[in-house]
């Protein structure tokens, strides 16, 4: 391309200006906002005052960023524990179950049509006291369960409960792309099914542990249902803190500063695993 | 043939109510070349698959060394095989696709690299390869990493299932000759599968045919070339005239539709549907009748340069006959001439007509 040629000289630039300006008015100009209301005075409405750092320096003063750990913290356990939990049944789907892999496809799926909220209530029915489950404990064995509802571990168990597809099913098509006769050829070059696994099929099938892992703990930072409903309030992450700042606490210069933080952190931390782990690399292609 | 090394004995695969593979009898000896032709579709690749261990035979027995290995899984065999797919580590670099199976042993790193490097060396590999991400190999060089990458395992047999089908002409003669030059070098038994009869003549010491999940000639590549048992086998083995004949007394054939009688070798005329088989070198444009013991008047049809060779397709009534001759022998005839074509019966067979 030559020098002096104008920005809009080329027809494809001319044909992308629509998708430009949409995306510019749609994502940037948003997130732009959200940035600018960062630096305004606390609980000012408009742009264009003197910028500050106030907002930043409340998080770090105040105990808020007590939530943004809380967030990270159940956001990683939450990957850790739905890795462990999933690695199996996806090789199970792809690999054991054969015909009835549609089938238990299905209940994984199905209920990612209740809304997210209505299932989380559900779980409250089930674990109450009283409940489905300690009522039936001690009905049937006299059993007094301990409080589990209301605690970290139920909403733990919540963002794993909800995120679980979201794992499972990028991780299905990750082991289902090592080739068959990748696998063969291991085991005839006098592999084990253990070597196999190791040297072989783990390796061929972490761009789907990756993509799992990234898009789980994303959704999972960003979740704050569970922590309403299954953790009754006990805990709260940071999206709790954006919402109120927003909303009831009608200070959206600090609600947009936790959001600023929130993004900046998980940026981070993806670009970080993904620097790490080239993706083409793994999977062959350049 | 040396000592058999590898045997099969009535073995049958089914899937189902089809036999992919049906009553394979063979023996192949220690360090011998072996190659099995056929088809797609011919059962060849799950014979192989058999004898790599990666299908179980529905009956029948495989024995390598008189012992039986139906049930040994191929982890567990002194053989390896080379795949279609080359089926190469994508995360892994020439040098750990190479050592794989010295890793799986627990071979002393150092003492895998030296065997790895002799192995790129005696492949033709840059020895700068050896960190080389795998997928950035050309074809060619691909072909050679699986097949070190086989050697490295120091197996007793090296199967090859159509590894050289993907590369184009005239690397795949290279690979060819390079792999018959291994074949000598280490001494060890092959078994090869491919689809192309050209290749199978160029490395192997003896062929089988495959058919419908039969083995139905095997013998070296110059018998099977020249004494074809079927119509089949004869035709699988590159261009010939086949005429459907039947018996017309001793020392000669009939055909119906050419409404000619020829000359045969009196020996191996049958009762049963026959097929009169030349092929198109043994094919000879004639000045008069009497230069060869049969003889046909066609039209000269066509003409196809094949290098140092050319074709003729000549016309006689409703069928066509092949024609080749040496370039630089003598021919003035031209397109819709008439020609007399013909041939000598010791340069004919006579094959059956299955």
């Amino acid at each position: 391309m030559s020098g002096d040629s104008s920005f809009l000289a080329q027809p494809g630039r001319r044909a992308a200006i629509p998708i430009m300006v949409l995306l510019l008015l749609g994502f940037v100009a948003p997130l732009l906002a959200v940035v600018g209301f960062s630096f305004m005075p606390p609980r000012t409405f408009g742009l264009w005052h003197e910028p500050s750092l106030e907002n930043y320096e409340r998080i770090f003063s105040d105990n808020t960023y007590v939530s943004l750990l809380w967030s990270l913290g159940l956001a990683s356990l939450t990957v850790v524990l739905l890795a462990l939990i999933c690695y199996p049944v996806a090789y199970g789907l792809v690999r054991v179950f054969g015909r009835w892999s549609t089938a238990l496809t299905l209940l994984f799926t199905i209920p990612l049509i209740v809304s997210e909220n209505i299932r989380l209530y559900g779980w409250v029915l089930f674990f109450i006291k009283g409940g489905v489950l300690p009522g039936t404990l001690k009905a049937l064995f006299g059993v007094e369960m301990g409080d589990f509802l209301f605690t970290p571990a139920a909403v733990l168990f919540g963002m794993v409960y909800v995120y679980l597809p979201f794992m499972l099913f990028p991780m299905t098509l990750g082991i289902a792309m090592v080739p068959n006769q990748m696998r063969e050829a291991a085991r005839d070059l006098g592999a084990s099914r253990w070597q196999v696994f190791r040297e072989v099929e783990l390796p061929l099938s972490t761009p789907g542990l990756m993509i799992g892992s990234l898009l789980t703990f994303v959704l999972a930072v960003g979740a704050i249902a569970e922590a309403k409903v299954l953790g009754g309030q006990r805990i709260i992450p940071i999206t709790h803190d954006i919402e109120i700042a927003f909303t009831y606490a009608q200070n959206w210069p600090l609600g947009a500063a936790l959001a600023v933080l929130l993004m900046l952190v998980v940026s981070v931390l993806v670009l970080t695993v993904l620097k790490r782990f080239d993706l083409d690399q793994i999977l062959g292609k350049r | 043939m040396s000592k058999p090394i590898l045997q099969l004995k009535n073995v049958r695969k089914a899937f189902g109510t089809l036999a992919a593979v049906d009553d394979v009898n063979l023996s192949i000896g220690e360090g011998e070349f072996f190659t099995i032709v056929g088809p797609s579709g011919s059962g060849k690749t799950t014979l192989i698959r058999m004898l790599a261990g990666m299908e179980k035979p529905t009956s029948g027995d495989i024995l390598l060394h008189d012992k039986r290995i139906n049930d040994t899984p191929a982890n567990e065999r002194p053989t390896c095989m080379v795949f279609q797919s080359l089926a190469l580590f994508p995360h892994r670099t020439v040098g750990q696709n190479i050592e794989f199976a010295l890793k799986i042993r627990n071979v002393d790193p150092a003492v895998r690299e030296k065997r790895a490097r002799e192995l790129m060396q005696q492949l033709h590999l840059p020895a700068d390869y050896y960190s080389k991400n795998v997928t950035l190999c050309s074809g060619g060089e691909r072909q050679r990493v699986a097949l070190a990458r086989a050697l490295a395992f120091d197996p007793q047999i090296l199967f090859f299932d159509e590894p050289l089908s993907a590369i184009d002409y005239k690397l795949r003669k290279t690979l060819e000759k390079e792999l018959k030059d291994i074949h000598r070098e280490t001494g060890k038994t092959f078994v090869y599968i491919t689809h192309s009869l050209e290749e199978a003549m160029v490395m192997s010491d003896r062929i089988g045919v495959m058919r419908r999940g039969k083995l139905i000639q095997v013998g070296s590549p110059n018998e099977i070339y020249s004494t074809p048992r079927s119509r089949f086998v004869s035709e699988f083995m590159g261009d010939v005239n086949v005429i459907p004949v039947e018996a017309n007394g001793a020392g000669s054939v009939r055909s119906q539709s050419l409404g000619a009688s020829f000359k045969v070798l009196a020996n191996s005329v049958e009762a049963k549907a026959q097929c009169l088989v030349v092929r198109p070198e043994f094919l000879r444009f004639l000045d008069t009748p009497a230069d060869a013991q049969n003889s046909l008047r066609g039209i000269l049809y066509n003409e196809y340069a094949l290098g140092s060779r050319i074709q003729y397709q000549v016309r006689v009534g409703e069928k066509v006959f092949l024609v080749e001759k040496l370039r630089q022998q003598p021919f003035k005839g031209k397109l819709d001439d008439e020609v007399l074509i013909g041939w000598d019966p010791e340069n004919a067979i006579l094959v059956a007509d299955e």
